[in-house]
């Protein structure tokens, strides 16, 4: 579904065609290639600050830095490690978007496995509202939890953002497993009911094993959107546990203070991105998969 | 410190396998029960942990703010729809609602043109791996992030300094004066400079998208318009377009909610100063620097309201993929 096009074989190519259109000439190549150019500036150009002494970069663009003299260094990141908490924030995020990616799955995976080989009143409504879900702004529903967090006295905590971002996820990843177990074979689970097979067994056994592609898309998808989040950790933790604050937080809060632009802030933005890119670039074809199958059903 | 990484363990551990523990409890449970009642008590322990979720995050919540919005700040009076004046009686929020119009308006636009142009032009070239995961990655990282990164992009300096900003130096290059970006409010320029950092970032999700559905049309469709005599263009515009228009509804819908939700970008690049302030930072601004509860609430209903119509299409949506099931 997502892989990318293979040439047509022919028996004998008069024309070498990729793809569904037919090959383009230069000018396509060139308006590709730009675009690809606009698209990395930005993530270069940080990168590139990021390892430039702060008086080279505060005098001349990044770009002079392609050509020789060489002056590179790693000193905005150990001022950066050093001098503020980004190593208390990245542990922080870490903390957070863990156990708010493991629990969510594994309630949603229940969940779908009921609307999907379950047969009950009401069963589609309830989808219905789960698909309605979907779209429900965050922005709605922060003033009672957060006055609930504050009763239970878990404002500020792990546990308050792990529940918040569980419940926030939940719609989304419903949504993707029920759509993927639903277009598992019917076979494969009468005969196991038949057999003998309890539906403990039955989900354990075939449903989660067959569902590994989905999982592993919901899960990228799931940790990524954590490890990204403002808003929640912002709200949640914000000002009442400082030092449970994640690294989106902080390096918000060093814009405003220190002011765009220098170099600390694009180490520690760039601190902030590894562990994405890392992911985005070692599973990319699951966070695709997770993207497209939630959007559009196969 | 080693406390909160003991505490996660437990968490990543523990809550798994109370759970698993808990669907396998559910059998025993089901024991004692007749044969016939089984199956329909079943599904509902099932769902019972995800009900109990999203009742307690978005319903009861949702309820809850709706309520709050026809209250006063403390929840101790019924105010009626004072909230909801001061919304459209304030230049603050109106200003709000405007660039949220222009959010919905542009972004959209842009994500799913861009998106569009893209996902056709790389579908002719060898490198269309690549091509693709330049355009889309910039959505794997943080809206925070992305906004430190074209800080940098939109640095200004005073005429005569050297600019270091990417945008300003290639101005500069061209014979024009540096511009303060972030700082122009005619014709909300800030504004759409915001947009166009959230579109860098969004293209690639349209992009995908669309292209997974331009693979799944039938090349031999193309062909026949080809021996036809259509040129590419007419291929493209006669066959592949219509084929793809109800994928781009799809991606529509999900930028515009993405529009209407727009904060993260806004609170770390202006903070909604000059003009360029959105209802969700709005909102953020009434609960926490202003402490107007009702007012935030009142916001968020603005917003929920705003959502409600693309709830019931993709409702209808899904409705009809489950009919052609």
């Amino acid at each position: 579904m997502t892989a990318a096009a293979t040439p047509i074989a022919e028996a004998r190519p008069r024309v070498r065609r990729f793809g569904r259109l037919r090959s383009g000439g230069i000018g396509l190549h060139t308006v590709v290639i730009v675009l690809m150019v606009i698209w990395a500036v930005p993530t270069v150009g940080l990168l590139i600050n990021s390892v430039r002494p702060g008086q080279e970069a505060a005098s001349s663009g990044w770009w002079t830095a392609i050509f020789p003299p060489y002056q590179f260094t790693f000193e905005n990141y150990a001022h950066v490690l050093e001098q503020s908490n980004i190593g208390t924030n990245f542990l922080n995020s870490l903390i957070i978007s863990i156990p708010a990616t493991v629990i969510p799955i594994f309630v949603a995976a229940f969940a779908a496995y009921a609307f999907s080989w379950m047969e009950f009143p009401g069963r589609n409504v309830l989808f219905v509202v789960v698909v309605g879900l979907l779209v429900v702004p965050l922005q709605a529903t922060l003033i009672p939890i957060l006055k609930l967090f504050a009763g239970w006295g878990i404002a500020g905590t792990f546990l308050a953002v792990w529940l918040a971002h569980t419940g926030y996820g939940l719609p989304f990843a419903i949504y993707l497993l029920r759509n993927f177990m639903g277009s598992l074979p019917r076979e494969v689970f009468e005969s196991a009911a038949i057999d003998g097979a309890s539906p403990v067994t039955a989900f354990f056994r075939l449903a989660i094993p067959m569902s590994v592609p989905a999982l592993a898309a919901l899960a990228i998808f799931q940790f990524l959107f954590v490890w990204n989040d403002l808003l929640v950790a912002l709200i949640y933790i914000g000002a009442v546990r400082p030092d449970n604050l994640p690294l989106t937080v902080s390096i918000a809060g060093l814009v405003t203070s220190i002011g765009g632009g220098t170099e600390f802030l694009g180490a520690a933005a760039f601190l902030s991105m590894l562990l994405p890119l890392i992911v985005f670039f070692a599973l990319q074809r699951y966070f695709v998969r997770g993207i497209v199958g939630g959007s559009v059903k196969g | 410190m080693e406390e909160r990484i003991i505490t996660a363990i437990i968490a990543v551990i523990g809550v798994p396998a109370v759970l698993v523990a808990y669907i396998w409890g559910t059998e025993q449970v089901l024991r004692i029960f007749p044969e016939g009642l089984k199956p329909r008590l079943r599904p509902w322990l099932w769902m019972a942990p995800a009900l109990g979720l999203l009742g307690l995050f978005l319903v009861y919540p949702m309820v809850g703010t709706i309520i709050a919005s026809l209250q006063n700040t403390t929840g101790t009076e019924w105010v009626g729809l004072e909230n909801f004046g001061w919304f459209f009686g304030s230049n603050d929020a109106l200003s709000a609602l405007k660039n949220n119009v222009l959010w919905l308006i542009f972004l959209t636009l842009f994500t799913v043109g861009f998106g569009l142009i893209v996902a056709v032009l790389v579908d002719r070239v060898r490198y269309e791996t690549a091509a693709k995961s330049v355009i889309f990655l910039p959505l794997a990282i943080s809206m925070v992030a992305a906004g430190v990164i074209w800080l940098y992009m939109y640095q200004y300096k005073p005429p005569g300094a050297v600019q270091t900003g990417t945008l300003n130096a290639a101005v500069g290059a061209l014979g024009a004066g540096p511009i303060p970006w972030l700082q122009v409010q005619d014709f909300s320029v800030n504004t759409f400079m915001l947009i166009i950092v959230m579109t860098w970032m969004w293209t690639g999700f349209g992009m995908v998208i669309i292209s997974a559905a331009l693979k799944g049309i039938n090349p031999e469709l193309l062909e026949a318009g080809r021996v036809d005599g259509a040129n590419e263009w007419q291929v493209f515009r006669g066959i592949i377009f219509p084929l793809l228009v109800p994928t781009l509804v799809v991606v529509g819908t999900t930028m515009i909610i993405t529009a209407l939700k727009a904060f993260d970008i806004v609170y770390t690049m202006t903070g909604g100063n000059l003009e360029t302030d959105v209802i969700a930072n709005l909102m953020y601004k009434q609960m926490f620097r202003v402490g107007e509860f009702g007012r935030a609430s009142a916001v968020a209903v603005v917003l929920l309201l705003a959502i409600v119509p693309i709830m019931f299409f993709n409702i209808g949506r899904f409705r009809a993929q489950e009919a052609v099931r």
